[in-house]
């Protein structure tokens, strides 16, 4: 069984897991919105003393909580027991492009790698750390919050709900993703 | 509490999905905006495809929550500006650190201590938002 999930997974499979799993949330009386965290966070933290924004009933939402720490474990548990031990499959093309801006895409999952690039995450007080982690997260978070939503909530809930609105938001995450990848992302993984 | 272990079992199904499928890959984030692979399309696009099969049966058959509530399904206030400059804002970040809200947990569950970092700042970038909300266009 551990052996068999191990394998890598066909998008197909992964994608069919994901519509399932929005199904389960929707019948369990919660949602497919994972950014809405980000929001109990800062009302947690007291931010309703400085923003009405986050005088809110959070404490409805704490399903959604336990369902990001769910997440957390899912992420140790696979790391830890269904790691494929075969390559990684990056597209050959994918791989020099990043090559040429200093990065390099490991050839497999061992010892913890595969998932992040060693040159950011393992520094991230480097500049390019700090500008890639710190600006990169801020505008996850203030983005996210303004569009009303991230990749769960507009992309897969939203769209398969048939909205508009998520649909604009996805073409927003495309415009910003795009310009990110290839006008301004190389110069940052350029710097020193 | 017993309500919450079947979100934290759905949590844990999550963060295995959102790892064989490589959706927390920074370098899967790369090919994608890149357009040298399928992959992320294939996921979104299956995720999607049935997703709203799902969800138009859903609502045809009028399903209940298992709690006999109507299910979260409320149709989002229509506006341009909001989700276009929002969009674009999550996305430059999307591509910046390779990972949306659901996977920053999950490669946290990895071990990636870093990306925590990421988690306190997007924090504080949600914070922001509700902070300069009322001068924004929505």
């Amino acid at each position: 069984m551990i052996e068999f999930l191990s394998q890598p997974w066909h998008w197909s499979v992964s994608g069919a897991l994901i519509a399932l799993l929005m199904v389960l949330l929707l019948w369990f009386g919660g949602k497919f919105g994972v950014s809405s965290n980000l929001r109990t966070f800062c009302t947690i933290a007291g931010a309703g003393k400085v923003s009405d924004f986050f005088v809110w009933d959070w404490k409805a939402q704490i399903w959604n909580l336990v369902f990001i720490m769910g997440a957390v474990i899912g992420g140790f548990l696979a790391s830890h027991y269904l790691i494929s031990s075969g390559p990684l499959n990056i597209s050959a093309s994918t791989v020099t492009y990043l090559s040429s801006v200093g990065i390099t895409t490991p050839q497999d999952f061992s010892n913890g790698g595969g998932f992040v690039p060693e040159e950011i995450f393992s520094d991230p007080f480097s500049l390019k750390g700090i500008i890639i982690l710190i600006i990169g997260g801020f505008f996850i978070g203030f983005g996210t919050r303004y569009a009303g939503g991230c990749t769960s909530g507009h992309a897969i809930s939203g769209l398969s709900n048939l909205q508009l609105p998520s649909l604009i938001a996805v073409v927003g995450f495309f415009i910003g993703g795009l310009a990110m990848t290839w006008l301004i992302l190389p110069s940052i993984l350029n710097l020193q | 509490m017993i309500k919450f272990i079947k979100f934290l079992i759905a949590g844990i199904i999550f963060g295995i999905v959102m790892t064989k499928s490589e959706a927390i890959s920074w370098f899967r984030i790369q090919e994608m905006f890149r357009f040298e692979s399928f992959h992320m399309y294939g996921i979104i696009g299956v995720a999607v495809g049935l997703g709203a099969i799902f969800t138009f049966l859903l609502k045809k058959t009028n399903t209940k929550t298992m709690y006999g509530s109507e299910l979260n399904l409320t149709p989002k206030t229509m506006s341009v500006a909001r989700y276009l400059i929002g969009g674009t804002i999550f996305g430059l970040g999307w591509a910046m650190t390779g990972a949306c809200p659901g996977p920053l947990f999950t490669l946290l569950g990895h071990g990636i201590w870093s990306i925590a970092i990421v988690i306190a700042s997007a924090t504080l970038g949600t914070l922001a938002y509700g902070v300069f909300r009322s001068k924004l266009p929505h």
